[in-house]
Parts: structure tokens; sequence; C-alpha cells
């Protein structure tokens, strides 16, 4: 077994049950960050060296700043005084153990396992690019769509309610009143 | 070379430990980093299946990663605002306080 991958799976699992379990919301999005460098080594590990360098940028420079964002303006970071686990932490548990032991059992009973590697692509970012812009040109268009109605979407349900918030935006946040002409 | 089944049985424990964070923590921010562990387990099933299939030239796995990175992003950013807009409303992220869909 490849001591390498060893290593990296080690780190990310072991960095995700923290990210999942630790008490201050803080070391959480550290731990979060951690397990999303190991997932990039993972995918260099497997030639895919875009995506992982495409995962660094949006997980770890976005995802993960945005998490932290998050957690300052829920004034996250304190310590909660009573437990983190919700009322119903056991079943919630159960459903993860079984969905695990039911994702495993299949994996080694499928023949996927006896599957040899095939020789390692070298896929350059001008492939990628080439097919992105020929055969993926409206994946690529609707990706751009959403993203904008999503950021656009986010600015607006996070916008602060004014105190007049029926009333248009101009109007409830216009710092001085216009004194009337006598 | 790692065999393929060692990356899948990784990505399904990512899963499951998303799983867990998602349906055991009070706090709403874990949840959702849960379901970004969810995604991101997903994907290394994307990239690991890619890498093993029969035609591993054609990058028809990574592209579809990155349309998958793409609308994860978009969904952190919807999910984060929506947790600061309910956090100004109820002056908490409890998730075992946030009870009521009156406003």
């Amino acid at each position: 077994m490849d001591p390498v991958f060893c290593i990296l799976a080690l780190v990310t699992a072991a960095s995700a049950i923290a990210a999942v379990s630790l008490r201050r919301l803080v070391h959480c999005a550290l731990c979060l960050v951690v397990t999303f460098v190991g997932l990039a080594a993972l995918y260099l590990q497997l030639n895919a060296q875009f995506v992982g360098f495409a995962q660094i940028l949006v997980y770890v420079g976005a995802v993960a700043i945005l998490i932290v964002f998050a957690i300052l303006l829920t004034r996250g970071s304190d310590s909660p005084p009573q437990s983190i686990f919700s009322s119903s932490w056991v079943v919630g548990v159960g459903v993860a153990v079984l969905a695990f032991g039911a994702l495993a059992f299949s994996v080694w009973t499928s023949s996927v396992i006896y599957r040899p590697a095939p020789p390692a692509p070298q896929p350059t970012v001008r492939e990628l690019g080439e097919q992105l812009m020929t055969q993926y040109v409206l994946p690529l268009e609707v990706i751009g769509l959403l993203l904008t109605a999503a950021l656009i979407g986010a600015v607006i349900i996070a916008m602060r309610e004014g105190p007049a918030r029926h009333k248009s935006e101009s109007i409830a946040h216009r710092p001085l009143p216009i004194p009337h002409p006598k | 070379m790692t065999p393929l089944h060692h990356y899948l049985i990784l990505s399904a424990l990512l899963f499951c430990i998303g799983l867990a964070g998602a349906l055991t923590r009070r706090n709403a921010i874990i949840v959702l980093i849960g379901v970004e562990l969810m995604l991101n387990a997903a994907n290394l099933n994307f990239i690991a299946f890619w890498r093993y299939g029969p035609h591993p030239e054609a990058a028809t796995g990574i592209l579809f990663v990155l349309f998958s990175i793409g609308i994860a992003a978009a969904e952190a950013a919807v999910g984060l605002a929506l947790i600061i807009a309910i956090y100004r409303h109820y002056k908490t992220t409890n998730l075992d306080q946030i009870d009521s869909m009156k406003g």
C-alpha cells in the first residue's frame, strides 16, 4: 500500500473528524482547511493537477474565508455554554455509521476492486480550456449564470433590513432626510 | 499505485463524517461544513473513477468536478447568507432554538 496515500488519507480523515467535532468554531474552520488541502493533495496523486489547484483556490481561498466571515458575523467564536451536539445525536451517528457500512460493503463486494489502473493520463490545461470553450461551452455559461444569480441572491439575503424595509432601498438607507423647504 | 477501492473507502468515510456532522451538531455553520465535506467526498469519487475508468484520456471527469466545485461555491455563499440572515432575526445559530417558521 502506498505510504503517501496512507498519510494523506489519515490527515484528511482526522481533520474532517476534528472539523465536525471540535468545540470552538474557529478551530473547526481551520481543521476544514486542512481537510481541503489534503483532498487537493489526493487530486494531485490522481494526476488531476488542475482540479487540485482549483480546489485550493476555491475551497481554501474562498469557501473557508466565507465560513470564517460567517463565524465572526454570528459571534460564533465564543465557546457555547451548553452541549454542542443536538438532542438527537445518537440517531444521527447511527444513520452515519449505517451509511458508511452500506457504502463500504458495496465497495468491497463489487468487481471494481480488481480493476487495474490504466496508464496515467496527462491532461494539459490547454486541452481542458479547449474542451471548455468548444464541447462544454453551454454548461460553462450556465454555471456562470448560476454563480451570478447566487451571488446577487446572497447579497440580497444578507443585506441589513432597514427600518422601512417595504420601501425601496434608496429611501430606507438614506443617511439624512432632505429638509423640506418652507 | 493505490488501488481504486482505497479511494472509494476514503470517500465514503468523508461522506459519513460530513453526514454525522450535519445531523448531530447544534450550530448551523457546522452543519454547512458537514455539507461541504459531503460534496468534497463526491468530488473525490469523480476524480478516482475518472483516473481508473476505461477512458482517462477524455477529460470528462475533470470537467465534471470543475462544474461541481462551482455549484458548491454557489451553495456555500447562499447558505452562509441564509445563516447570517437567520442570526440577525433570532440572535442565535443554535438549530435547536430555531423552531418556528413565523417571522
